[in-house]
């Protein structure tokens, strides 16, 4: 899960990082009643999971109640990248003489948390990490041992950090590993760290990842959801315990096991199709779960022809094949489904359906041909 | 022969109470794997139509020699009952359990590696299958006979599917291997394919990569040094986009890294033939062993 930086600013606060006051807030007058209660000058920043935010226009300066009134306005709904502005974060303004740049990720490659600093912050890193890869100190921090006084300080000379804030900047990072591993993160990133021209260092900006799986220890980060960008399908999907991406063709895709929808995806794609989803109805799925899921699959309007690929092994084919002429006789849908059932009771499967007879629920035999068959279907309805 | 799991597989599970735990490790049993004990904390002492229950890994391994360990506990208690079975002296625990906190899957890891004599596969995956001599954990038995065809795979179903792609042309095969679609398995596919190319009865080796991290960059390069072996690949996850989970915690391609276009890439420099579907993996696998 991905944190808006208020959110992540918010476990920054609970591991005593230094960060600047302010608050979220949605409309435009309290985004005015937060810029008085911090003062000015403050800042005005768009809260939207994606970077590029001040070229966008998303970030301004205001120096009184009337240009923090203005901004708001006009960042509160802006379009940015995609994502629609529906929170603001108003927080006070800071001068900076100088900008560094830290980060832990999980690396999966070492399987160890990776820590990053550079004193060539403010910037796109990834363009540093390409030019200049010497420019970032690293280290890999043994999960056994976690991350010492120590590491911090290494990283911090190795990065030429100047020398009156070394304990500050690794005191920083220790925080920052505190964030990482207590609230179980898989990505925590500072960009920039300033250091202000009374050498004071403040983390400027927060983004967060947070293992999902790790949320029931959590359950206050569980709340931490961002309710402006939540798909409607993909909220219904996660009331009922299925595995569902939007996306944004127009083949509804239903399958069992991650890397076989996945799979399907591409398959589908090959055969100069779009699939409007992926969802993983998961293992033994049940007559009751396969209706509920299909019900998610055509609320997406978009969905011309609804693909089934199921391969079983604890799943077994007559239960999704129940299931599936339950869903069609309930629901009655419009669009054609295409249907290919392999493995466990694939025989009985088949003789189910094709004693339902159902119009529009066309039987496949194997993968290729079921995706060439959907992608027809989808085409003669466009 | 065949890896990881075989005749000598002396099956200890954790979680045989629980209705999931006891239903595959009976369905282990029925296939022919020695399935010799359970545990269980409270519950020492019962048994499961025959299978002695322990409340700890310990007094199993003392009560019945157990050399392989089956999890199959609840996501939070799962990291926990992992170290447990290595504490107790088992050499190969496989993690059934989906869903487990990526950093207490680090911390099993990183503890694992100071102990060179265990070998950890999983989490979140379907186990280990070698037909004929043993099954370890849910891969569905019935579609796949002995032969000479190695598997190691990130996802379940899409192993089936593979599996009996091969099976319908008259392919067996030496072990299925599922080592999970989790962000830090205890096993990487170059850990498996070492394990293939050191074993006199696999052939050739499948391998069924997915998008996320970067196991099969690393596989690809190991394959360049040290396998002898065919190797037929396939990447699922293509036409995914970025910074979407793709149903397995693993299954994310993160800015630049973990795509599927990279990972094909590197796998077809070291003369790895990829297949696009999985039926084209399969008609690969056919033409290298001139089946």
């Amino acid at each position: 899960m991905d944190l808006l930086e208020h959110q992540g600013k918010q476990l920054f606060e609970r591991h005593g990082m230094p960060v600047l006051p302010g608050r979220s807030v949605r409309t435009v007058d309290d985004a005015v009643t937060v810029a008085e209660e911090v003062g000015y000058p403050c800042v005005i920043k768009a809260q939207v999971k994606i970077g590029g935010r001040g070229k966008a226009g998303g970030i301004k300066l205001a120096k009184n109640a009337d240009e923090a009134r203005g901004h708001a306005t006009a960042i509160i709904g802006m379009d940015i990248r995609g994502l629609t502005v529906h929170e603001l974060l108003i927080q006070r303004a800071t001068d900076i003489q100088d900008e560094y740049y830290a980060a832990i990720v999980f690396d999966r490659a070492a399987k160890k948390p990776l820590v990053m600093l550079s004193i060539r912050g403010g910037m796109d890193i990834e363009a540093v990490a390409d030019e200049e890869p010497e420019a970032i100190a690293t280290l890999h921090v043994d999960p056994l041992i976690g991350f010492r006084p120590f590491h911090g300080r290494r990283l911090a000379f190795e990065a030429g950090v100047a020398a009156d804030v070394v304990r500050p900047v690794a005191a920083l990072l220790g925080q920052m590993y505190e964030v990482f591993a207590g609230e179980e993160a898989m990505l925590v990133e500072v960009n920039p760290i300033v250091i202000t021209p009374d050498r004071t260092v403040i983390a400027l900006d927060a983004k967060v990842t947070l293992d999902d799986n790790a949320l029931f220890r959590h359950p206050d980060n569980a709340e931490l959801t961002d309710p402006g960008q939540i798909d409607p399908q993909e909220a219904m999907a996660t009331e009922r315990g299925l595995t569902y991406v939007k996306l944004d063709g127009d083949i509804g895709i239903f399958g069992n096991g991650a890397g076989l929808v996945m799979s399907t995806l591409d398959v589908v794609a090959q055969a100069g199709g779009a699939p409007a989803n992926f969802l993983d109805a998961g293992g033994g799925a049940k007559a009751e779960s396969i209706t509920a899921a299909v019900e998610v699959i055509l609320s997406d309007t978009k969905v011309r022809a609804v693909l089934f690929n199921v391969f079983g092994g604890i799943t077994r084919c007559d239960e999704v094949a129940r299931g599936l002429i339950e869903a069609v006789r309930t629901l009655e849908p419009a669009v054609p489904f295409v249907v290919r059932l392999d493995g466990t009771n694939d025989v009985e499967a088949r003789e189910l359906l094709q004693a339902a007879n159902l119009p529009g629920v066309h039987a496949e035999s194997t993968m290729d041909g079921a995706a060439a068959r959907v992608v027809e279907l989808a085409r003669a309805l466009a | 022969m065949s890896i990881i799991v075989g005749n000598q597989t002396r099956l200890c599970v954790s979680g045989i109470t629980g209705r999931e735990g006891s239903y595959h490790a009976l369905n282990n049993r029925s296939y022919g794997t020695q399935v010799v004990a359970g545990v269980t904390p409270g519950k020492g002492g019962l048994d499961v139509e025959g299978i002695p229950v322990f409340d700890t890994f310990r007094d199993a391994v003392a009560a019945t020699d157990a050399n392989t360990a089956m999890i199959f506990v609840p996501a939070k208690f799962a990291a926990d009952s992992i170290l447990e079975a290595e504490d107790a002296g088992i050499a190969t625990i496989i993690a059934i359990t989906e869903g487990i906190p990526a950093h207490d899957e680090l911390l099993v890891y990183n503890a694992l590696q100071r102990n060179p004599g265990v070998r950890l596969i999983g989490p979140n995956c379907p186990g280990v299958l070698s037909p004929g001599e043993a099954n370890v954990g849910i891969i569905p038995a019935q579609f796949f006979k002995q032969g000479n065809v190695g598997v190691v795979s990130r996802s379940g179903t899409l192993t089936y599917q593979i599996g009996n792609e091969l099976a319908q042309r008259g392919f067996g095969n030496s072990t299925i291997v599922g080592i999970g679609g989790d962000p830090v398995p205890g096993s990487s596919f170059v850990d498996v394919i070492a394990l293939f190319e050191a074993d006199p009865q696999t052939e050739l080796i499948v391998m069924s990569g997915e998008i996320g991290g970067s196991a099969e960059e690393e596989a690809a390069a190991y394959i360049a040094e040290h396998v002898s072996k065919p190797v037929v690949g396939y990447i699922a996850g293509v036409s995914a986009p970025p910074g979407r989970t793709m149903g397995h915690a693993g299954a994310i391609v993160s800015g630049s890294s973990g795509g599927a276009p990279a990972k094909i890439a590197a796998l077809e420099a070291v003369g790895v033939r990829v297949g696009r579907t999985p039926t084209q993996v399969a008609a690969i696998a056919m033409e290298v062993l001139g089946g």
